[in-house]
């Protein structure tokens, strides 16, 4: 059950500023259009493998919308019947992925709406929740900015051996459910899921901004969580 | 120069590859100067990574054949 894609590299992925209307073809891998092939043919094998790798943050993100949690569940298999559905019909303009948490967002969105949930993506909104999780606390600084309590070494070399310590992971788990649901929404689909920073924005229907701020702030929290899991004692 | 502080602060839009050239230079010109914030840096991207690579909880069982009934329905359709 180890971690599939440790082979995706760490690299800087950039953030074009095209608009959601432009053509998305060149960003589908070849791998995509194998995948689209095979689902249309019928692969069940592809099928189970989909429907398993995305669950976890399908219902991640449909419970930030929706309150109850066989509502969300409810919301993840329409997804599914959804994208039965349409894969008829599917374009290949956006990832396949991209695709599927658009639907899935949408639905949730749907749902929660009903339900009288909304999620606030509006993170520069003074005094909202959001916007009390700076990177870090200004006492690790001093008054010129420099470091006063600065970073100590964690004694882990590279993100396989994070993934090793079952503590770690449960504490990166443990934290991104206490994450604000926007700040979950974007780390999950960025860092947990891939999708492009303008593919998130695309999903989520938030600003450049908003998406920024609010992965910054994702990450900034797991990043401190590790450290006092890694530094303590 | 900027400080160890704001370098903390823009350290997401130096690894998504969003700062403006002047501000990256800057931004690589402190971490080349200072161990810390190279630290911080590393750090910040082992979370990335360790992100990335987060095992998936599978799908329960009953859920999955129900899917997969639908979907062999489909393909027979
Ligand atoms: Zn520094």
């Amino acid at each position: 059950m180890l971690p599939r894609v440790l082979t995706r590299r760490l690299d800087t992925r950039r953030g074009s500023s095209d608009q959601s209307s432009a053509p998305h073809a060149a960003r589908v891998s070849g791998d995509e259009t194998q995948l689209l092939s095979r689902l249309l043919a019928g692969d069940e094998a592809a099928f189970a493998a989909l429907i398993n790798r995305y669950y976890a943050s399908m219902l991640r993100l449909a419970r930030l919308f929706v309150a109850d949690l066989d509502v969300a569940e409810e919301v993840v298999q329409d997804t599914w019947l959804a994208v039965i559905n349409g894969l008829a019909s599917f374009e290949g303009r956006a990832a396949i992925k991209t695709w599927i948490f658009r639907i899935l967002v949408n639905r949730a969105k749907t749902r929660g709406m009903r339900e009288a949930r909304s999620i606030n993506f509006s993170s520069l909104t003074t005094g909202s929740k959001e916007n009390a999780t700076p990177a870090l606390d200004a006492d690790r600084f001093s008054a010129s900015g420099a470091w006063h309590d600065p970073p100590r070494g964690w004694g882990v070399d590279s993100p396989e051996d994070i993934l090793q310590r079952k503590e770690a992971l449960q504490l990166i788990e443990q934290e991104i459910a206490t994450l604000p649901p926007s700040q979950q929404a974007v780390i999950t689909l960025r860092d947990l899921e891939g999708l492009t920073s303008d593919e998130v924005r695309n999903v989520l229907g938030i600003s450049e901004t908003n998406q920024r701020v609010l992965l910054h702030r994702a990450r900034s929290a797991v990043r401190r969580a590790l450290e006092k899991h890694f530094t303590k004692g | 120069m900027l400080t160890c502080e704001q370098l903390t602060g823009l350290v997401t839009d130096y690894i998504e590859g969003w700062l403006p050239m002047r501000q990256r230079f800057r931004f690589r010109l402190h971490v080349a100067l200072c161990r810390s914030c190279r630290r911080y840096l590393r750090q910040m991207r082992l979370t990335i990574g360790a992100l990335n690579g987060l095992p998936r909880q599978p799908l329960p069982p009953a859920k999955e054949q129900e899917l997969m009934h639908r979907f062999r329905a489909w393909q027979r359709a």
